[in-house]
């Protein structure tokens, strides 16, 4: 019978030690799994978060063998032979073995301006094309698995968290800038507050996504464009001046 | 179930430079993308400080990108430089530093430096293989004071600057793939020498084409694509640019081979190692 050895970090914020456990496999196996079966059969107290265990709840993000995944995504089979390392993720402040404090996220969430509709057409109602709001709908795939956060350099090694607000909410910023009925201004703040300036475009968070979201060629890149636009682009800002140039 | 030795940072992460729980082989494009950029960026450098054998000769007139377009060209002193009758404004002035090699490199082709310089896919593959910031994916970084582009780094802000500056480049490189078929007597005809030149404009107009500053500025900046028909139009060009942009990495390797093939091939032409086959 199959068997596979998991070297699962085990502790909370004052500690902790990897601890090894050995379990039997089956054909299709992921390693959510793997920690499911270490739960029922050796460590009932193991901590892990997890939810849909299919891929769109974004609760189970854990770091396998080095790289920030889903769990619940990850197949034995798709990683090399020998010990499967488990370890919570880095970015975030750890409460117990797997299960990491994301809730610094949800605060930058609130940090940023919702959407500010256009007044309404004659009809009452708000029409928007389709081609207009492809670019947005790629990024309302996210399922806030946080891994893009987590991968981060500037977050995950350099603990720049207030000042830069991470690629999840640059790509928020990016759903609400390029909104066909928004008016919002946000492009300040996009700069400053939220330091698009911090991200050197390394694209670690593109690499990690599950769902595939072009985080930094059609989200951060594009609000790094805008910002050069207002700030940095004499020539834009003169025919702005002139012509009065609006990109609403 | 066995613990481990010893107890480890909090969540077992490991600190430090290059640090990483990683199994694959992280490392492998780290070395690749380094060993790339200094390879092809090395060569082209060696190449504009020698400022010899950009022009093909033997009655073809094939011109190396590394040297086009030639504003100046060396009078005299360095074989293979392109004839005096083809450069913009002759030869180099007297007053040129003799410790500075007369390359017409230094001048209109610094423009595709700045380009590839400040391009995001450059900055990617340039922070990653020599400032370690990171490395690779959640591999330790180097342990120097991380300001992203938020100080020294502004200037990066500047790529669509670089971009306008290439595209009057790309204009003066297909004019002279266009020349590449016609001999130095201006007879119609095709060589190998012609297709490289070919080639070496289409695949920096695929780079060129696929930038991200370019892409913004000719559509992704709008809200709006369906407003009016201006937008519409705009839109289907930012289409066609995303459909290179998301080859950009791919555009931006295969054009930088491609220059440095094209000058190499030109340069052996030059000097008589290569004969071109054509139908001259």
């Amino acid at each position: 019978m199959a068997t596979r050895t998991f070297r699962v970090w085990r502790g909370d914020k004052d500690g902790g030690e990897f601890k090894e456990y050995t379990v039997e496999t089956q054909p299709g196996m992921v390693v959510l799994d793997g920690i499911h079966r270490i739960q029922a059969e050796h460590a009932g107290d193991l901590a892990v978060r997890w939810n849909c265990k299919a891929g769109k709840c974004g609760s189970c993000s854990m770091e396998i063998n080095g790289k920030p995944r889903l769990s619940c995504m990850t197949r034995l089979n798709s990683l090399p032979e020998g010990t499967i390392t488990v370890q919570p993720l880095k970015t975030f402040p750890l409460i117990k073995d797997l299960v990491t404090d994301v809730k610094w996220n949800y605060e930058q969430n609130k940090r940023i301006p919702p959407l500010k509709p256009r007044a309404r057409e004659a009809d009452g109602h708000h029409r928007m094309m389709q081609e207009d709001v492809d670019r947005v709908q790629e990024f309302r795939k996210c399922i806030e698995c946080f891994l893009c956060q987590d991968v981060c350099h500037v977050l995950r090694d350099h603990h720049k968290h207030d000042q830069f607000v991470g690629p999840r909410f640059m790509i928020r910023l990016a759903q609400l800038e390029m909104h066909p009925l928004d008016t919002e201004d946000r492009i300040p703040k996009i700069r400053k507050e939220f330091g698009s300036g911090w991200c050197n475009i390394t694209r670690c968070c593109t690499e990690v996504c599950p769902e595939h979201i072009g985080i930094t060629d059609n989200g951060i890149i594009p609000m790094k464009e805008r910002v050069v636009d207002r700030y940095y682009d004499p020539i834009a800002w003169f025919f702005k001046k002139v012509f009065g140039a609006s990109n609403k | 179930m066995n613990s481990s030795a010893s107890a480890s940072s909090v969540g077992g992460h490991a600190g430090g430079f290059a640090a990483t729980h990683r199994s694959d082989n992280w490392w492998l494009g780290w070395v690749l993308t380094a060993g790339g950029l200094i390879l092809f960026f090395g060569y082209l450098t060696i190449r504009a400080f020698q400022g010899t054998y950009f022009w093909s000769g033997h009655g073809l007139a094939y011109i190396s990108p590394a040297g086009s377009p030639p504003l100046f060209t060396p009078a005299s002193g360095y074989p293979g430089a392109v004839p005096l009758s083809h450069a913009w404004l002759g030869a180099f002035p007297r007053w040129w530093p003799k410790f500075i090699p007369q390359s017409p490199a230094f001048f209109v082709p610094g423009l595709a430096i700045a380009f590839r310089f400040t391009c995001y896919y450059y900055r990617k593959a340039y922070y990653r293989a020599f400032a370690a910031t990171p490395p690779a994916c959640a591999v330790g970084g180097a342990p120097l004071k991380y300001r992203g582009e938020t100080a020294l780094l502004l200037f990066q802000n500047l790529h669509r600057y670089a971009l306008y500056g290439a595209l009057l480049l790309l204009v003066f490189l297909w004019y002279d793939a266009f020349r590449a078929f016609f001999n130095e007597h201006g007879r119609f005809g095709i060589g190998v020498g012609t297709l490289v030149l070919v080639i070496n404009a289409s695949l920096l107009s695929g780079y060129t084409f696929g930038c991200h500053s370019w892409r913004h500025l000719i559509g992704g900046k709008l809200n709006c694509f369906s407003c009016d028909g201006a937008s519409k139009f705009r839109y289907t060009i930012w289409k066609k640019s995303t459909w290179y942009n998301q080859r950009h990495m791919l555009f931006a390797w295969l054009s930088l081979f491609w220059v440095a093939f094209t000058d190499f091939y030109v340069s052996m032409v030059s000097r008589g190692v290569i004969t071109d086959l054509n139908t001259w």
